[in-house]
């Protein structure tokens, strides 16, 4: 019963230039999904986070939670917990009274906020800090103690503000499947704020991209992955970035240097722009069909090698996956090859939209 | 080698320290020592450290009437220091967490009511407290020393205030706190060293304030600057009983900064963000 819905929600900030931070939202969240905002800074995913947190006001359109408009409620009286970014914990309370601080604004008896806040404690690995200080504490605890503070509440809705970005890389990717994991078990419905697009693809259901406070494509993240609506959800989702290519169309594909790349669709005669991941283009043997790189970068990863190099003729860069173990070396030219056109990607140059239904 | 100059080094600034340090409580150790001395000892040139210690000055203080200065000094102080709280902890909230349009006019008005030297508003002061018949009243002190300390006690309490971090208030309200709750249970406690640190400035300007003191009262709400000029008599000064009576003077403000220092070096946000 806690589903939330952006109705052409908008958040603008007066002025001389007045800014649409969020420009006409529509988005409903089913109960119980894990839904990821994600976008670059600057595309209005914390202010959306924010307007349905009630911390924001909403200047146009309208935001429900469950089936009650709460577009003009303060945050107290919409049911939502939010973990912040800072943690925003209170310093002058211990981790008990930090989770118990809530409860007892809504009049909870003693013992009950106890209990409460003991098995959150419990779920969280905290029990052994609950009298302790948060400045007593490491980071990944007082992020723990922030999504204690949150879970304590049964909310019908969790909001979460970059919940990881002060974490270490190595306690980041654990704390991730920790919550992803915890949220499946709460079923609480969650909206996620990220500007990380691997923490969008591992932890959404479904995962939606933002880009000047303008939805731009809202999809599980395969269907983003795959089926990428523009150029750029395209060459934002996906890492390294998708190599995006304007070129001449030539017949039913295009030049690749001297290699002709037939396109999935069927295009008008005039530019297309290309999109194909590093992982569809391969290194091949020099008598094999091909265009050449200059190779002017490579980041091994240990398992993969990452090849960065310049079309000739193209201005454009373009990386190509290379197996880990025998990446070429700086300044060689190598041939690379398209693995599977299947997997090429066809954009209307002017518009940026897909061509294509599928 | 680059060890021993450092120790040498550390050494020579340990030394200058102790000298600076000497040198700025000279005048305590010399008002302290010589408070206990007899007059005619108290007078010698050079001074001597070889004298016979007595209290006779300290009595002969209390027996010139030092008590009630003293408690008309205590009481104005407080007094005047819990309305600058009382008034300035609201107008500081506002001026940073709630700003408005107009809030750095508010904030250099404050500021401008400090340009004007009081020197040049005494004589419409002194006319406006004889009108109301407020000469001689330690409520009229009150009143001056909470307006004196007030735009400093705002600008001072807002830099704490803007050290709050804005998603700890977010936290709160989303928390189901109230704007009060908030205030009280939230904000105050995370400023409480600021705020400490504001009503010791408070205080001590007020426990030292001469001028207006000087000027608007005599025997009844004199304050204890007020009896210390007492002893600048035409026949001569009388060095060791002002020295013992600006002992005593000085000392209630010695403890009240003693018991804040622990507040006052206490971080001011210890951890809440990061």
């Amino acid at each position: 019963m806690a589903q939330v819905a952006y109705a052409g929600a908008s958040r603008v900030y007066p002025g001389a230039h007045s800014v649409r931070a969020v420009d006409g939202l529509d988005l409903c969240i089913g109960d119980g999904e894990f839904l990821v905002l994600v976008g670059p800074s600057g595309s209005g995913k914390s202010t959306a986070l924010r307007m349905a947190a009630g911390l924001e006001d909403v200047d146009e359109g309208s935001i429900s939670i469950g089936d009650r408009d709460v577009t003009h409620l303060p945050p107290k009286d919409r049911d939502i917990a939010m973990v912040f970014q800072s943690y925003a914990l209170y310093p002058h309370m211990s981790v008990r009274e930090n989770m118990a601080f809530s409860l007892k604004l809504r009049g909870m008896s003693k013992s009950e906020v106890n209990a409460k806040v003991e098995e959150a404690a419990e779920l969280l690995d905290l029990t052994k800090y609950l009298d302790r200080k948060p400045k007593a504490l490491s980071g990944g605890q007082r992020q723990r103690v922030a999504m204690g503070r949150a879970i304590v509440r049964e909310p019908s809705v969790f909001l979460m503000d970059e919940p990881l970005s002060n974490l270490d890389a190595k306690l980041r990717v654990e704390t991730r499947a920790n919550i992803a994991a915890l949220q499946r078990r709460l079923g609480t419905t969650t909206i996620y704020v990220t500007h990380d697009q691997v923490e969008a693809m591992t932890m959404g259901d479904r995962v939606a991209v933002l880009r000047d406070g303008v939805l731009q494509q809202c999809a599980s993240p395969r269907e983003l992955y795959d089926t990428p609506r523009n150029v750029f959800v395209a060459g934002f989702i996906g890492s390294p970035a998708m190599n995006l290519l304007t070129l001449p169309v030539d017949g039913d594909g295009v030049k690749l240097g001297e290699l002709k790349v037939q396109l999935p669709v069927r295009v008008e005669p005039g530019e297309v722009t290309v999109g194909i991941r590093p992982e569809t283009l391969s290194l091949v043997g020099a008598a094999e069909d091909g265009f050449e790189l200059q190779v002017e970068l490579v980041e091994e990863l240990g398992a993969d090698a990452y090849v960065h190099g310049t079309l000739a003729g193209h201005a454009d860069k373009i990386v190509v996956r290379a197996d880990g173990r025998t990446p070429p070396r700086l300044g060689e030219a190598v041939r690379v090859a398209v693995r599977d056109t299947g997997e090429v990607h066809v954009f209307d140059p002017e518009s940026g939209l897909r061509i294509g239904a599928e | 080698m680059t060890a021993r100059t450092n120790r040498l080094g550390r050494s020579a600034l340990t030394g200058l320290t102790w000298l600076v340090a000497l040198l700025f409580v000279f005048p305590v150790i010399w008002m302290v020592v010589t408070s206990f001395k007899h007059e005619v000892d108290a007078a010698t040139d050079p001074p001597t450290f070889a004298f016979a210690p007595t209290l006779e000055q300290f009595t002969t203080i209390l027996d010139r009437g030092f008590l009630p200065y003293l408690a008309n000094s205590a009481f104005v102080t407080v007094l005047s220091t819990a309305l600058v709280l009382l008034l300035g902890v609201p107008a500081a909230y506002a001026l940073s967490l709630a700003p408005v349009k107009q809030t750095s006019n508010a904030l250099g008005f404050f500021l401008s009511t400090k340009m004007l030297p009081i020197v040049a508003a005494i004589i419409p002061l002194y006319i406006i407290s004889q009108n109301l018949g407020m000469l001689d009243n330690v409520w009229a002190l009150i009143v001056l020393y909470a307006g004196m300390n007030l735009p400093l006690a705002v600008w001072m309490m807002r830099s704490f205030f803007l050290e709050v971090p804005t998603e700890m208030i977010e936290a709160a309200r989303v928390d189901g706190a109230k704007l009060p709750t908030v205030l009280y249970r939230v904000i105050l406690p995370v400023v409480a060293p600021g705020i400490a640190a504001t009503a010791l400035i408070c205080v001590i300007f007020s426990w030292t304030e001469f001028f207006y003191a000087v000027n608007l009262t005599a025997a009844q709400a004199g304050t204890v600057p007020v009896f210390l000029v007492g002893f600048i008599t035409s026949e001569g000064l009388f060095w060791a009983q002002l020295s013992a009576a600006a002992l005593l003077a000085s000392l209630p403000v010695m403890i009240v900064g003693w018991i804040a220092q622990n507040h006052l070096v206490r971080g001011l946000s210890m951890g809440a963000v990061k």
